[in-house]
């Protein structure tokens, strides 16, 4: 089985987050990058785990430019056995889409994560797999495959729904695919000689721009209650945040 | 023209829906046209769209199971023949496995989870959406033709302004790859976490599952929903679903109640668009009052039942 997974580089959870450029741009000084969560915990240990069983391989694409080899080779540090980098700015959902889907032919399964944790978009796996006319499951929580048919379940909300599909298909990975993996130095050893292919962007015109950035409203202080006066929170809730 | 798919679930249109009409509704005027609405199948109350502002609503007939792929062809085409110019979808998991699909399909530029009304500048819509897990504000501008939004959920109030619409029905493809063999429910009336107005969450200040009763009673008084942070439902306290932060589920109710949970910068990634927030913990110095609206610096074991005699009391 042929297995791509879609990896983003995203700032680290706890990072600052300011704006360079009047507010336009993400200011990435002094920020520490990560593997997408999604991507590295759940999509992609899930696609090593059914190569190992199943055999076959499993390639990560990002779109990104050469900065992102470093997540690269973590991925393949972890056990995928090549990647590419199409080697462009990660401009828009629709963008990075179109990059992964004209290197995404000839895939048994591709996967992309539930959501990017910066812009939290949730939408390249859908775009994916418009741009290559399969069908998608979002939210996947758990994967098997039998020759090839593959059984699915996802979240839906307040619930869950299992699914049967012929390959190929695409999927977005949640929480409770997989266990994350941590590289051990074999690995990381392996993934230097591994190929990580660098190829050119196809032409697209961009129909998406972040025009500004703000920091949300500071909160107001926090009012402190006392513990004895829970009928003064029920009150406050009541007629000041007027949420009950 | 403003295409808003309304989306229904067990034969019912989900405040979700309604809100997105009523977004879509108010969209159409930044633009000074009509709105329509789009739905599949029969479900109660499709001609009352049309108080939330839908002139007209086309109904497609013949998918039974949701499938983004067959969806969106399906709503591509109505968007198409109707000459819509933005299209809008709630960013439910539905809303959001179309979101991109339609993108692709009309060629349009897209954003998610988007919170406020457009604003127009020309032919060029501009739209806010949270980003970096809340922790700031992005401001979009869209330049392609044909424009399609997820709208976040409990964003803006549903509004009834108008009167009933008229329906129109046509058939739909159907044709799924995907075969749907199960859906499990949750049981219970409670609203699902994503859509819930009221949640009581719970950490590992609790000590155990087995004293999660008070919880409950208090979530039971309110009609609130559970939630608990994510150490939590790794050890298997708690069911994986009730897991809200940054790797579980992203929530923004009115009221989010947390009893014995720090405030990591990761669960408050899932929590902190929440209107109103209650911080129950014993350390002063816990991140989480620095987030918080209310904070009562105590024992949990003390102040949680306590809560819910209140609210007994202002029931009376
Ligand atoms: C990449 C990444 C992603 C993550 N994603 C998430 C996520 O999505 N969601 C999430 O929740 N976490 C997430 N985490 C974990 C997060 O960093 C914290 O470890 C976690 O949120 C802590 O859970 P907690 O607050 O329940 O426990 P603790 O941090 O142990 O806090 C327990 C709190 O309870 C208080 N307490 C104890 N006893 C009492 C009492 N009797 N009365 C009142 N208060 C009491 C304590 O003062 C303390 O503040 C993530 C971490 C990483 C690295
Ligand atoms: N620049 C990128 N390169 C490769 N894959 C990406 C990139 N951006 C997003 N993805 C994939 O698409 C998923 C959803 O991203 P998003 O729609 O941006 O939230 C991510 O979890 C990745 O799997």
């Amino acid at each position: 089985m042929k297995q791509l997974v879609c990896i983003s580089k995203t700032p680290e959870t706890t990072a600052k987050i300011n704006f360079k450029d009047g507010n336009t741009a993400f200011d990435e000084s002094g920020v520490q990058f990560i593997m997408n969560p999604y991507d590295e915990w759940y999509a992609l240990v899930r696609a090593i785990e059914l190569k190992e069983s199943l055999g076959g391989t499993v390639t990560v694409i990002n779109v990104g430019p050469a900065s992102n080899d470093v997540v690269i080779r973590k991925a393949l540090a972890i056990g995928a056995d090549e990647g590419i980098r199409v080697d462009a700015e990660p401009k828009s959902a629709l963008y990075v889409a179109k990059q992964i889907a004209a290197n995404a032919e000839g895939f048994d399964l591709v996967y992309c994560g539930k959501e990017t944790i910066d812009y939290n978009g949730s939408e390249v796996g859908a775009m994916v797999a418009e741009y290559l006319d399969q069908p998608f499951v979002s939210f996947a929580t758990k994967l098997e495959v039998e020759g090839n048919s593959a059984t699915v379940t996802r979240d839906i909300e307040g619930g869950s729904e299992i699914s049967k599909i012929d390959t190929p298909f695409v999927l977005s990975a949640a929480k409770g695919m997989a266990e994350q993996r941590i590289p051990n130095m074999r690995g990381i050893m392996m993934a230097k000689k591994k190929p990580l292919n660098v190829v050119e962007p196809v032409g697209f015109d961009d129909k998406v721009v972040v025009s500004s950035f703000t920091l949300p409203d500071a909160k107001t202080e926090c009012k402190m209650i006392d513990p004895e006066n829970m009928d003064e929170l029920v009150r406050l809730l009541q007629e000041e945040a007027k949420v009950l | 023209m403003v295409l808003v798919y309304a989306e229904s679930q067990d034969g019912k249109y989900k405040k979700s829906a309604l809100e997105a009409v009523t977004f879509a509704k108010k969209t159409a005027e930044v633009l000074g046209s009509a709105c329509k609405a789009v739905v599949v199948g029969q479900a109660e109350g499709t001609a009352s769209l049309g108080k939330y502002g839908a002139s007209e609503i086309i109904q497609l007939n013949g998918l039974d199971h949701f499938d983004s792929q067959t969806f969106a062809k399906a709503i591509s085409k109505v968007a198409q023949d109707e000459g819509a110019k933005v299209v809008i979808v709630a960013d439910s998991s539905t809303g959001k496995s179309l979101l991109g699909r339609l993108a692709v399909r009309l060629d349009a530029g897209s954003v998610s989870a988007v919170n406020q009304i457009p604003t127009a500048d020309g032919s060029v819509l501009k739209v806010k959406k949270n980003v970096f897990s809340g922790k700031a504000v992005a401001e979009y501008s869209i330049q392609s033709d044909v424009k399609v939004f997820s709208l976040s959920g409990n964003s803006l109030k549903p509004e009834e302004t108008g009167a009933d619409a008229a329906i129109r029905e046509v058939s739909a493809e159907a044709n799924s790859r995907v075969n749907v063999i199960e859906v499990n429910k949750q049981q219970g009336n409670v609203a699902p976490l994503p859509e819930a107005e009221l949640v009581v969450s719970a950490g590992r200040g609790m000590k155990g599952p087995e004293n999660w009763g008070i919880i409950e009673e208090l979530a039971k008084e309110l009609g609130a929903t559970t939630a608990c942070s994510r150490p939590v439902a790794d050890t298997g306290w708690r069911p994986h679903h009730e897991h809200v932060g940054q790797t579980g589920v992203a929530i923004k109710p009115n009221l989010y109640i947390a009893a014995g949970i720090s405030g990591a910068i990761q669960h408050l990634a899932g929590v902190n668009s929440s209107k109103c927030i209650v911080v129950i913990n014993k350390d002063p110095e816990a991140p989480f009052f620095k987030a918080a609206d209310y904070g009562i610096c105590a024992d949990l074991f003390e102040v949680v039942p306590r809560i819910t005699e209140a609210l007994k009391k202002a029931k009376g």
